[in-house]
């Protein structure tokens, strides 16, 4: 048994410690925003965060994550939209929406250090997250949008 | 959104001609439904439960309208489209508006194709007219009902934005409150449909607007379900071992001594395969997927690799010049006059060989599928293009009943064409009945990539004569390939030969009957029998138009070059509309001179070593053509060979546009996939493998190398086309002829390498 801390709360999961994270959230707990896409973090669709910074979570083992606080797509906005997921609306970005929920959560590790990202400082962060669709003018437009708005909101 | 359970009739279905259907309209227990019915209505109305009437979209007591989607949701937000197409002639609020995705249940199936099937870019085109005619019915139903309730004359009525009005009193009445008054009733024929009058163009209300796409919400915030996201309760879990060749192994022993010492082992399933889709699969099944994944590399399996184990791309490629190069080869797919006495005959002769290497899918979400059997039934949870096809597929492989298996459908992690392909439900459904309990089946990525039904490889060989004065005389194209759609074994998705020579598999050369008037023109299509084999291929969006146009666009910048002319009035020129081009010619010089206006071709001045290219194609049918043109702006080092493209300038007139941000976002896909497949996918295929395993070797565009896209929309209120695939075909060539006017190399294979850039600048 392994305590995890997910999206504010504490479960208590039967597993290995080096079950890879990714399985535990989604076929263990349940929770499928958080997707398989290569297990071998080549494409960040499975990505979490670990205290707030953006992991790849089928690299990334039971042992890993416990004592440290996950969240996933599901607790982002504690509760309420986040801003990304509001501006990713706005800008209508999914089409298939399969790497969508990674894209918005490794966005939010941006935006967290980072309140007024340039063009090139979002292509840096975000070019391991790949989409097939390739929604990736959208998806810097969002940021974009979503980080103007988390300024007015903070009065910045 | 919610998953529907339905038996599904015999499998595969004849098409259905609509005007033999009456159009139903009743109240249900659920509210109204609207839906054509294949049998005599008054039978319908006096046992709907028995009948089962086929809805389209129901409308229930709170004025929530759903819409039954019979298309594979997989990002071109068709769900979104058609309920969009309803509602406006529905008169409906859209904030009302849902979507409910449907299964392999024949009542849903496309009006114009029979059968449930995405694909093509045909969905608006196929079902603008049915959804429309649909909405339409309901409204004339609903102002009836509502008048009636309100004592007013339906004549004196209209509806509007979910009410019906009576515009002399003011007097209103909702949808919601017809519907819970339970009145509304009306049978529709087939004649009084089809008299139906449509709103024209300029009555749209919500035709035409960017409306926010229903699927979008549920994908921002991790609600979405896909089949992956499937869950059966006390389900087990599969990964497949796939072979160490892509098609004709043979599993002789299986040791599973090492499998048994892993916690959560189940079994080894070895597949007897009796649709012949695998060849050489076991699957390893445990209670998780990591332990299936531990068990599967734990496992000892020898195989036989059976008769393709030598086969690499240039094994493939020899055959096909041993192909193309009889005359005995193939059959034609068009002979207009005499292009070979025409070439004979020709002042100037060009020759180009056009390669395209094998492509995969990768659609994001890997191949996966869940799998049980409950009392008597099978299911099967997955995202599929081809729900038809594909439930009958995995009765095959059970031994079963077609009606006995329902597919229950899911949004797609990626469509592609990738999963109009079956082979992902029969993992899941052996291994579900060997051990008796549910199987959720994913393929690991790595299977996923291995296992593509890929693009083919393909040959094409143009020879093309000019006479003395630059002008095309004679175009001669043959294409050899694998034939993916003829693998399918429907006899209605090939097309008779012009030479009688028997079906040929026209998905293998759409495009290349252009719209450019050449008096000899001639296309003949050749089978590759070793690639159909070895290589098992697929429909990779955008399928033949993907490799004809590579053909056809590069030979004519080549052909107007050595007419001395410029390549885009060279191009003009044979978009002269004449005879059977009439009107789609001029459609196509219209894009074309968008893209090449707005890209600055021949009027700004560029940097040096650069240059721009044009293409202009009609994808994806001649008789389902979009008219898509783009310019392609380039800079080339000349020392390397490296080229970057800075600017892809598209145009795409694809007649009425139902959502026009919708569009623009499949064109901003479509074009990026057309420079991906253009410059950075290849799957190598050596001793009979595809050498591709992740995404570090199989390398998809990422956002760092993103061009400057500039996208301009052409709407003529002409009927619907499609837009998810016609970009695809048309960047290619565009960057091959930049690359040309930028240093005056000529590439002629796909992907586009360096190396080749810098060989083709010596000679």
């Amino acid at each position: 048994m392994i305590t995890l801390l997910i999206n504010g709360q504490s479960r208590q999961v039967d597993t290995a410690d080096d079950t890879p994270l990714l399985w535990i959230i989604r076929e263990q707990l349940q929770m499928t925003g958080t997707k398989f896409g290569c297990g071998a973090g080549l494409c960040g669709a499975c990505t979490v965060h670990l205290d707030g910074v953006a992991v790849r979570s089928c690299q990334t083992s039971a042992k890993q994550a416990a004592g440290k606080r996950i969240t996933t797509i599901e607790g982002l906005g504690g509760g309420k939209p986040h801003a990304l997921q509001v501006a990713w609306e706005a800008e209508q970005v999914p089409q298939c929406g399969y790497c969508q929920s990674g894209q918005i959560m490794q966005a939010a590790s941006l935006l967290a250090k980072n309140p007024d990202p340039t063009k090139q400082e979002i292509v840096d962060h975000m070019d391991g997250n790949l989409c097939r669709c390739m929604t990736y003018g959208r998806i810097q437009r969002a940021i974009v949008r979503a980080a103007a708005d988390m300024r007015a909101k903070s009065g910045a | 959104m919610t998953h529907i359970t339905r038996t599904p009739e015999k499998l595969p279905e004849k098409r259905i001609d609509l005007d033999r259907r009456n159009f139903l309209i009743g109240s249900t227990a659920a509210g109204l439904a609207f839906g054509y019915v294949a049998h005599g209505i008054s039978e319908a109305l006096a046992a709907p439960a028995k009948f089962a009437p086929t809805a389209w979209y129901s409308i229930a007591p709170d004025g929530k309208v759903t819409v039954m989607v019979g298309k594979a949701e997989m990002g071109q937000h068709v769900s979104s489209t058609m309920a969009q197409i309803v509602a406006e002639e529905l008169e409906a609020d859209w904030r009302t508006m849902n979507i409910e995705l449907v299964g392999n249940d024949p009542k849903y199936n496309d009006p114009v194709l029979g059968a449930l099937i995405t694909g093509g870019s045909w969905s608006t085109r196929m079902n603008f007219d049915a959804m429309s005619r649909a909405g339409a019915a309901g409204r004339l139903t609903l102002i009836e009902a509502g008048a009636a309730m309100m004592g007013v004359p339906a004549s004196e009525c209209r509806a509007s934005n979910g009410q019906v009005i009576h515009g002399k009193t003011g007097k209103k009445v909702s949808y919601a409150k017809i519907v819970a008054d339970g009145k509304a009733s009306k049978v529709w024929t087939p004649d009084e449909l089809k008299a139906l009058k449509l709103k024209t163009p300029d009555q749209y209300v919500l035709v035409g607007q960017s409306v926010p796409q229903l699927d979008i919400p549920p994908k921002t915030n991790g609600t979405a379900k896909y089949g992956i996201d499937a869950m059966a309760p006390g389900m087990l879990y599969g990964k497949p071992v796939v072979p160490p060749v892509r098609y004709g192994a043979k599993v002789t022993a299986v040791d599973d001594q090492a499998a048994k010492k892993v916690p959560g082992f189940v079994k080894a399933v070895t597949l007897d395969d009796k649709t012949g889709t695998t060849s050489g699969w076991v699957v390893a099944v445990a209670n998780s997927y990591p332990a299936a994944k531990q068990a599967a590399e734990a496992l000892k399996i020898s195989y036989d690799k059976g008769p393709y184990a030598n086969v690499s791309d240039q094994t493939l490629i020899d055959e096909a010049k041993r192909l193309q190069q009889s005359a005995e080869s193939g059959q034609l797919f068009v002979k207009n006059g005499d292009a070979a006495g025409a070439i004979g005959g020709a002042a100037k002769v060009l020759e180009g060989e056009y390669f395209t290497s094998i492509d995969i899918h990768a659609p994001l979400e890997p191949m996966n599928a869940t799998a049980y059997e409950k009392d008597g039934v099978w299911h099967v949870h997955t995202g599929n293009q081809f729900a038809s096809r594909t439930g009958g597929i995995a009765a095959a492989a059970l031994g079963v009943d077609p009606k006995t298996v329902v597919l229950h459908q899911y949004f797609l992690g990626g469509g592609f064409g990738r999963r109009l392909d079956a082979d992902m439900v029969i993992p899941a459904v052996l291994a579900a009945k060997s051990i008796g309990k549910p199987v959720k089946l994913i393929y690991a990525r790595e299977d996923d990539m291995a296992m593509d039904f890929t693009r083919p490889l393909t040959y094409q060989k143009v020879k093309a004569g000019l006479d003395a004065n630059g002008n095309l005389v004679g175009f001669a194209h043959d294409v050899v390939s694998a034939w993916p759609t003829a693998r399918w074994g429907i006899p209605e998705f090939l097309t008779p030969a012009v030479d009688k020579k028997g079906p040929l598999d026209s998905f293998t050369v759409n495009g290349a009957d252009f719209w450019y008037t050449v008096p000899n023109h001639q296309v003949r299509a050749i089978l590759n029998e070793l690639a159909q084999k070895a290589t098992p291929s697929g429909q990779l969006r955008s399928v033949a138009p993907g490799w004809t146009f590579w053909a056809v666009e590069s030979m004519m910048d080549e052909l107007a070059h050595a007419a001395g002319k410029d390549p885009v009035d060279f191009r003009l020129a044979l978009l002269d509309g004449a005879g059977d081009n009439k009107v789609g010619a001029k459609k196509l010089a219209n894009a074309l001179r968008t893209a090449v206006g707005r890209s600055g071709y021949g009027a700004v001045s560029l940097p040096k070593n650069s240059g721009i290219g044009i293409a202009c194609v009609s994808a994806q049918e001649r008789a389902t053509a979009t008219w898509t043109a783009c310019a392609a702006q380039v800079e080339v080092d000349p020392k390397t060979g490296e080229f970057q493209v800075k600017r892809l300038t598209l145009a795409m007139d694809l007649g009425t546009v139902v959502n026009p941000d919708g569009v623009k976002a499949q064109i901003e896909g479509s074009t990026l996939w057309g420079m991906s497949l253009a410059l950075f996918e290849k799957a190598p295929l050596d001793k009979g493998a595809l050498q591709v395993s992740n995404f570090n070797d199989y390398t998809p565009l990422r956002m760092s190398q993103m061009p400057d896209l500039d996208i301009s929309i052409i709407a003529n209120n002409d009927p619907p086309s499609g837009c998810g695939e016609p970009a695809v075909t048309v960047v290619a060539p565009a960057i091959a002829n930049a690359i040309y006017n930028a240093v005056g190399a000529r590439v002629r294979s796909l992907p586009i390498t360096a190396e080749a850039v810098k060989a083709a600048m010596k000679t």
